[in-house]
């Protein structure tokens, strides 16, 4: 295997085990934990490196999940004190727990594998070079094995809670009346965020965690409405977003974490604006074809009001009826086209006049439904 | 210390204050907007400016970075509104989004210009965790004029602000230009973050924001001493961690400041008078530990209400045991409320809220309806 395959391997892999998570994160309106979470593990990394001296011992993993979820208990804990706000909460906690990591690291690790940027921004393109060498056997990048079994981690306790996690996000008092706890399951989602925020932190940094864990599901927000497809569609999306990301990176030479978060970013904007349902331009196309409708409308109503009286010839004559209706002469074009072709009206010579049916749909439009 | 020394500190220690007054008192007003996070979004989303004024124009004129910084940073907020507006995509996700992918183009941009032969670029990674030590200036110089401007129009737009904080329906419904002023406001907030970066980094620029004001809400609960002391706050804590961070070696600076305001934080939390944690489980001996003692003063005190005039009106037992609980001992309540000098029995043997009994029921009143706010 190259080591470009390998590096889109890894990424795609830790794109995908993020995509899980986050998916829940997304739809329990909890995603700036994310961005806390993956802050705040960095002093249990630190001061796990400090003890075991080995940036590959999963005691790391485990110090640093440990921590994430000691981030969540502090954040609830200032919220149920009633003295700050979730949001400030958020705000405050992890902060302090990462300005606590890096002054540990720039005081004291100046001179071991672990500097400040490499934890902020990661750096995937290394990622080959430490192998997972098992009896003199090589085995692969270690990074693809941690996140690979950080994805199944995730899978395996997804389908296993399925029904309680599925609950708990949508109607979480539900939950807590048919005896789920939602604490229980709300902590489970934490340590998982946590161990996931951990092993992609070595190849992505701590801050683009956040995109591939929030974007990819946002976007398949926007696309599906059920649980099951929004699981698969992010993850699709997400790995669609690494590899994409790695080959701009790739064609630019710049930072494949930061490359991935744009293609993230990029993904989630085609799916903001082309929706089928609820894209930006399906919006406007429905607003557009409602304000068309709504005119047709008015255009039939003012015809059969005055069509039949002696204001006739100067209230329905075709070159005057923008004036009338106090529309743009364009505007009034695109109407009586629209009506013209939905057989609402006719003209006779320079009038415009409404069909049987233009009639009936004025009268529905004035009396309503029920009284037509 | 030698003169240039000094000169430093002294030139690291005016800019510090400054960034710390400004965010301090912008601060107040998106802590009290719940926009906390927002100041986060902004930070990091403002990188991809900085990196992009520095291709454009190959200079790092303060004046061009925080320009900016600033336009990156409010293209952010503008689309982080459009995100939620117009999809069903919620707030803090698109938060999270926009701040990480805004970040994730300035790395991209950042490590497409290290690979620049000229050292022009160098120090521009400084705007990552913020490096006081850097401070020229030039660089002082804008921050100031920047910061007194954004102080100034706060200054000006008081009255609209306050409301505006508050009870924004009432504001709009007074015929305020509600739009403009919540946009106003943002643009400060932004000009706020940016003119820190250089000091603080975007990393952690937010903490300036959220931590002096979520300090001095604990000791005002008016606006005007929450700003100010706010910006007390961000100016002491800018100052102490940045001189700090200059005279120690290798104590980068946004995080020493975080660590200061952190501890102003917890000080505030725990000591602040009436609000703060201490006070509440030390005072009067923790009457709300014990079931029963709390409900049968806040009806007491109900009681009092009805006699304006006379507060010390006596009530009977009977009364108070209807108004509660079933099971509730409000015997042994009232002892024990009488023991901790809160409630009296009158002389024909009915009970009556002692002047320090109402008043602490009024501050569990005020306690209530702020929260509930």
């Amino acid at each position: 295997m190259t080591a470009e395959l390998e590096i889109v391997l890894i990424a795609v892999v830790t794109a995908v085990a993020a995509a899980l998570p986050g998916t829940y994160l997304v739809l329990r309106r909890t995603a700036m934990v994310s961005d806390a979470i993956s802050h705040a593990i960095l002093p249990g990394i630190v001061i796990a490196f400090f003890l075991t001296h080995d940036l590959n011992s999963p005691f790391l993993l485990l110090a640093a999940a440990a921590t994430g979820v000691l981030t969540v208990f502090l954040i609830e804990s200032l919220m149920r004190s009633r003295l700050v706000p979730e949001d400030a909460s958020i705000g405050l906690v992890f902060p302090l727990l990462f300005s606590i990591g890096v002054i540990l690291i720039s005081r004291y690790a100046g001179d071991v594998h672990l500097d400040t940027d490499s934890v902020l921004l990661g750096e995937l393109a290394f990622a080959p070079f430490d192998r997972m060498v098992l009896a003199g056997v090589d085995l692969g990048p270690r990074a693809l094995w941690t996140m690979g079994a950080i994805l199944v981690l995730n899978l395996g306790f997804i389908l296993l809670a399925w029904k309680e996690l599925k609950l708990a996000t949508v109607d979480a008092s539900l939950a807590a009346l048919l005896g789920f706890s939602p604490a229980v399951i709300h902590y489970s989602l934490m340590a998982m965020v946590s161990l996931t925020a951990v092993g992609a932190f070595d190849a992505v940094g701590s801050i683009l965690v956040v995109a591939l864990m929030i974007a990819p599901p946002a976007t398949a927000y926007l696309l599906v409405d059920r649980f099951a497809p929004m699981l698969w569609v992010g993850a699709t999306v997400a790995a669609l977003s690494a590899v994409l990301g790695y080959l701009v990176a790739f064609l630019l030479d710049v930072s494949i974490a930061g490359s991935m978060a744009v293609a993230c970013g990029v993904v989630f904007a085609l799916a903001l604006a082309l929706a089928p349902r609820r894209g930006l331009f399906a919006q406007a196309r429905r607003r557009s074809a409602q304000r068309l409708d709504l005119g047709v409308r008015m255009l039939v109503v003012h015809l059969l009001h005055h069509q039949d009286t002696p204001a006739a010839t100067e209230e329905c004559r075709l070159p005057g009826l923008h004036h009338h209706l106090q529309w743009s002469e364009a505007r009034t074009r695109q109407v009586v086209g629209e009506a013209e072709h939905r057989n609402l009206v006719e003209r006779a010579g320079d009038l415009l006049l409404a069909t049987t049916e233009g009639r009936r749909l004025a009268e529905v439009a004035i009396v309503g439904e029920a009284g037509g | 210390m030698d003169l240039f020394g000094d000169y430093t500190l002294r030139l690291v220690a005016v800019g510090s204050a400054v960034l710390g007054a400004t965010s301090g008192a912008l601060g107040s007003f998106a802590y009290l907007r719940r926009q906390s996070l927002l100041g986060d979004a902004v930070s990091h989303a403002a990188l991809p400016g900085i990196a992009l004024a520095f291709m454009l124009t190959s200079s790092k004129m303060p004046l061009v970075m925080v320009l900016g910084a600033a336009l990156a940073g409010w293209l952010a907020t503008l689309v982080v509104g459009v995100i939620v507006s117009r999809s069903r995509v919620p707030f803090d996700s698109a938060l999270g989004m926009v701040l990480a992918v805004f970040f994730g183009f300035g790395l991209v941009l950042l490590t497409h210009l290290q690979k620049r032969s000229d050292a022009a670029q160098a120090g521009l990674d400084s705007f990552l965790f913020g490096q006081a030590a850097s401070l020229l200036r030039r660089d002082v110089v804008t921050m100031s004029v920047l910061g007194v401007a954004a102080l100034i129009i706060v200054a000006v737009m008081w009255k609209e602000f306050k409301l505006l904080s508050f009870d924004p329906e009432f504001a709009a419904s007074l015929g305020m230009p509600v739009r403009k002023l919540n946009g106003l406001l943002t643009v400060l907030l932004v000009l706020a973050i940016v003119i820190g970066l250089q000091t603080v980094g975007v990393v952690l620029m937010s903490a300036m924001i959220v931590a002096p004001a979520a300090a001095a809400r604990q000791w005002s609960r008016r606006l005007a001493p929450m700003v100010a002391i706010a910006a007390g706050i961000g100016m002491f804590s800018g100052v102490a961690g940045s001189v700090a961070s200059a005279v120690v070696p290798r104590l980068p600076t946004g995080p020493t400041i975080v660590l200061v305001l952190s501890a102003a934080v917890m000080v505030s939390l725990l000591g602040a008078p009436g609000r703060g944690l201490l006070w509440r489980w030390i005072r009067l001996g923790d009457v709300s530990r014990s079931v029963d003692l709390d409900p049968v003063l806040m009806h007491l005190y109900a009681l009092s209400m009805q006699h304006e005039d006379d507060p010390e009106h006596g009530h009977s037992v009977a009364v108070l045991r209807t108004m509660s609980r079933a099971d509730a001992d409000v015997a042994g309540a009232l002892e024990s409320l009488a023991d901790r000098g809160l409630a009296l029995r009158t002389e024909s043997g009915l009970w009556a809220p002692t002047p320090i009994g109402r008043r602490e029921a009024r501050r569990r009143v005020d306690a209530e309806t702020e929260d509930t706010r």
